[in-house]
């Protein structure tokens, strides 16, 4: 079985994200990137299904600007066998929706027949939380979404999901468009002798036109402000102070 | 125009609180018609029913509807989509599965986790952990929209909307339900809490969130916990707020042992008032605090749970 995983390069998560003060968006130059964390372990789990000897391949496609090809090489290190980058965009600052990554990862899907596609359940960037359920629709594909177990045997895979009201197991039909959670694994680092082979691993690029899919966005982005500062609190002495004061603001 | 709301249904039961947050953030977008859609439904669409801003509620009854599964849900939704030009749900775990599916059926974009209705084009969402808010313009003819409960009062009670049965769609078949785990809990339900009390990894194991609970217990208040805590094992994943757990607003949040980690801030930081117990002054959940003590948890908790009610 193949395994097929998205990756998208994105703001490093320990990064303190800067408003531009035009409002035009978040500044992304000279920003540290990485690949977004929920991505890291939908990777990880890949390569756990490889080394299980549940999978025999694991290839790792970014849809976005040609730098992706960083957060490619990233898989490659982690264990991801070959690479696939879709370059839709020039600039840094534009951000593919999901509904466009979604159709050229169907296109992908087409060509290479994998046996199922792990995806992170949300990019940290633009907070969605949708490319792996489309990419579901737009196959006729079972989803199983916000995974923090996954046992796949033949043709079902027993999904335990993070929901609101605890946890919630479904078996899905295989092929399957897999979103995973936080709790699904610990991802590995790449060691050194891994970056530096991962140098070899062959990297395909191809652009959303050999794809035939249109990426013009549906959402204008009309304006991108910071939220509104919470006023100063000021520190309390002792646990007597505080209950004074809570009681003064009429919270207990 | 027509707004299709879907309603939260869990087993049957409505969760009135979501549902009708969701309706006041659509009530400016045209008339609501909610879909109540399960194994059992019609209970929860008669209590839907009596929202104020509802004109109409549809009842979906099947088995394949049971479990909020995502293929046979979006198929409904997506099958009645033609005569509405928004459909919205409160961002649940459930809708956030169905919705984005919906949409790709549909050939338009999923607008997620609206904090601010504009018009019927124009959406506030956060992004970036809810460093930005980024307003966007949909081109698309239908708007799929899920709803920040968090940032939307609830719509009031006195609707007398008519009710509707249909049909659910044909099923996929594509997945089954296999078993819930869900914790059975006499506390209020965590995103519709008036007051939340929440535990990080400073509480150091799950036998000391106890002590957390205790002072919750007190308070009347719902538990909630850091991602730190619940990678942890001190508390179970649903308890978790942030980024990509829950978003809570409550009267009130008290922070306990928490560092303040922006993605924890991002679900909790429009709290009306923010308490924080740390030994670390230098944490930043102290810029979020409205007040803010710098203590020992393990003797101030105590210490507090005694002091209040």
């Amino acid at each position: 079985m193949k395994v097929l995983v998205p990756v998208k390069r994105v703001i490093d998560y320990n990064v303190k994200v800067r408003v531009k003060a035009d409002g035009s968006g978040v500044d992304l130059a000279n920003v540290k990137m990485s690949m977004n964390p929920f991505d890291e372990i939908a990777v990880e789990e890949a390569i756990r299904l490889k080394e299980a000897g549940k999978a025999d391949e694991v290839v790792a496609v970014s849809i976005g600007v040609k730098q992706a090809q960083e957060t490619l090489r990233t898989a490659l290190a982690m264990g991801a066998d070959r690479a696939i980058l879709v370059v839709a965009a020039d600039d840094v600052h534009t951000d593919i929706e999901p509904l466009a990554v979604a159709k050229i990862l169907a296109k992908v899907v087409e060509e290479e027949q994998p046996g199922v596609v792990l995806c992170g359940k949300q990019a940290i960037d633009n907070d969605m939380n949708a490319t792996g359920q489309m990419l579901s629709a737009l196959l006729g594909w079972s989803q199983g979404t916000f995974a923090s177990e996954l046992d796949i045997e033949g043709d079902n895979a027993k999904v335990t999901r993070e929901v609101d009201g605890g946890l919630q197991t479904i078996s899905v039909k295989m092929p399957a468009i897999i979103t995973v959670d936080l709790r699904l694994n610990e991802p590995r680092y790449a060691s050194l002798p891994n970056i530096m082979k991962a140098k070899k691993k062959p990297l395909a690029e191809k652009t959303a036109a050999d794809y035939g899919v249109d990426v013009t966005p549906r959402l204008e982005i009309v304006k991108t402000e910071e939220p509104a500062a919470r006023a100063a609190g000021i520190v309390v002495g002792s646990v007597d102070e505080l209950v004074e004061k809570l009681k003064e603001a009429g919270a207990v | 125009m027509a707004v299709l709301l879907l309603a939260e249904v869990t087993d049957g039961a409505l969760a009135l609180d979501a549902t009708a947050k969701a309706v006041a953030a659509a009530a400016s977008l045209g008339d609501v018609t909610v879909l109540a859609a399960g194994a059992s439904a019609a209970a929860a669409g008669e209590e839907a029913a009596k929202i104020a801003g509802v004109a109409k509620v549809l009842v979906a009854e099947d088995a394949s509807l049971g479990h909020r599964l995502a293929e046979p849900t979006a198929a409904l939704i997506a099958g009645l989509a033609s005569d509405f030009e928004h459909i919205v749900a409160p961002a649940t775990t459930d809708a956030k599965n169905v919705l984005p599916r919906v949409a790709a059926l549909l050939d338009v974009m999923v607008i997620s986790d609206v904090s601010g209705v504009v018009d019927g084009n124009t959406f506030e969402r956060p992004i970036y952990a809810g460093n930005a808010i980024q307003t966007v313009k949909s081109n698309d003819a239908k708007k799929v929209v899920s709803i920040r409960t968090a940032s939307f009062d609830a719509a009031g009670e006195g609707g007398s909307a008519s009710v509707e049965t249909i049909s659910a769609a044909a099923n996929p078949g594509l997945s089954e339900w296999v078993e819930d785990k869900v914790a059975a809990s006499d506390r209020p339900e965590l995103t519709s809490a008036g007051i939340v009390v929440s535990g990080g990894r400073g509480v150091g194991s799950e036998e000391d969130f106890k002590l957390i609970e205790g002072l919750a217990d007190k308070l009347g208040a719902a538990v909630g916990a850091s991602r730190a805590a619940v990678d942890s094992g001190y508390a179970p994943n649903d308890w978790q707020v942030g980024q990509t757990g829950k978003v809570v607003a409550p009267d009130l949040y008290v922070a306990i042992g928490i560092s303040g980690a922006i993605q924890h801030l991002a679900g909790m930081k429009d709290s009306k008032v923010i308490v924080a117990i740390n030994k670390d002054e230098e944490a930043p959940i102290f810029q979020v605090a409205d007040f803010g003590l710098v203590a020992d948890l393990f003797e101030a908790v105590p210490a507090l749970t005694e002091k209040l009610g």
